[in-house]
């Protein structure tokens, strides 16, 4: 195979590492309101606790963004 | 199309001498677009709040309401993560919110982020470490490694949780660099490459005939960054709140090591 082909297939599958972060991030949402519908009153004390997962899920998902920017100008 | 990369090139705008170090070796000491975007962020955030306490009122103005409204979500953000020992931290917390957050925001407006250059983040990322290194061996002694050994863990899971706890302690400085980066960096692309899609996409219908049928994807592109750049707008604030909460987590985590408030 080419390698310059290679190089950008390879960017693209590095960015699948994406996916379990949406999924990630999506769960600690729909989470955070289940939650916030049924107790309304402490949905506003865990709002630090909601971004700090998003954060923290979220850096896994730009792991595979920076990688696959390592391979595609490296 | 125009490169999307264009944007974070570093250019030499007072090149300076360079500088020769014993252990560090040569630094480039020139002026560049990175260090106007940083130096223009601090002196907004240093003129802001001249402004804001320059005449202050019992019952405070529009101005002053601004300025204490941010100082005390920042007070509260820290005294709620670290507890009472919060306030110690905050100036340095505080300090690396309006940095983080001015510089997310100058991007927008200007041409250049300066968050975007991962020399920048990687920077705030190690002040931070240091600082937490530096708290966590102050107040704790050679006690700071308990942060690796949670209580209440048996030994036989300490085998397998130790390491796990060190490489966790080890990624955050590369995270906290790279999230921030990560974040600033794909969200300009994202806005630059739909802008391009506007100028293809029209050049393509102003050559006529089939190529008319651009107009509605030129259309369509420009209500995409419209909608990116307000949301862009969201990232710039939380991005900025999500490093001084981690800083304030990280520093909890040093501060009240053992014990939990």
């Amino acid at each position: 195979m080419d390698p310059a082909a290679a190089k950008y297939i390879g960017a693209g599958l590095a960015t699948l590492g994406m996916i379990g972060a949406g999924v990630g991030v999506g769960t600690i949402f729909s989470g955070f309101l289940q939650g916030a519908t049924r107790n309304p009153s402490a949905a506003g004390g865990q709002f630090t606790n909601l971004i700090l997962g998003a954060a923290l899920t979220e850096a896994l998902g730009i792991l595979a963004f920076v990688l696959g920017l390592l391979i595609l100008f490296s | 199309m125009a490169d999307p990369m264009h944007q974070f090139e570093i250019h030499k705008i007072v090149d300076l001498p360079d500088i020769t170090l014993p252990v560090v070796g040569t630094i480039d000491m020139a002026f560049t677009n990175s260090t106007l975007a940083m130096t223009l962020a601090a002196g907004l955030i240093v003129a802001f709040m001249t402004a804001v306490t320059a005449n202050p009122q019992v019952v405070p103005g529009r101005l002053q309401v601004i300025g204490e409204g941010i100082f005390n979500y920042i007070d509260n953000l820290a005294a709620g993560i670290i507890g009472h020992e919060g306030r110690k931290f905050f100036p340095f917390v505080f300090t690396i919110f309006l940095f983080v957050l001015v510089m997310n925001f100058l991007g927008l407006f200007l041409v250049f982020t300066a968050t975007s250059q991962l020399a920048v983040t990687a920077t705030l990322a190690v002040l931070t470490m240091g600082l937490v290194l530096a708290v966590g061996f102050a107040r704790n002694g050679l006690g700071f490694f308990k942060l690796f050994v949670p209580s209440g863990v048996p030994w036989y899971m300490l085998i397998l949780v130790t390491p796990i706890e060190v490489i966790s302690f080890l990624l955050r400085p590369v995270t906290l660099a790279l999230r921030l980066f990560g974040n600033m960096l794909g969200g300009h692309v994202a806005m630059k490459v739909f802008a391009g899609f506007v100028v293809s996409l029209g050049a393509l219908a102003a050559g006529g005939g089939l190529g008319l049928l651009g107009i509605p994807g030129a259309m369509l592109s420009l209500g995409g960054v419209v909608a990116l750049t307000a949301l862009e707008f969201l990232v710039a604030f939380l991005q900025a709140f999500v490093f001084a909460v981690l800083a304030c987590v990280y520093l909890n985590d040093v501060v009240n090591l053992g014990h939990h408030h």
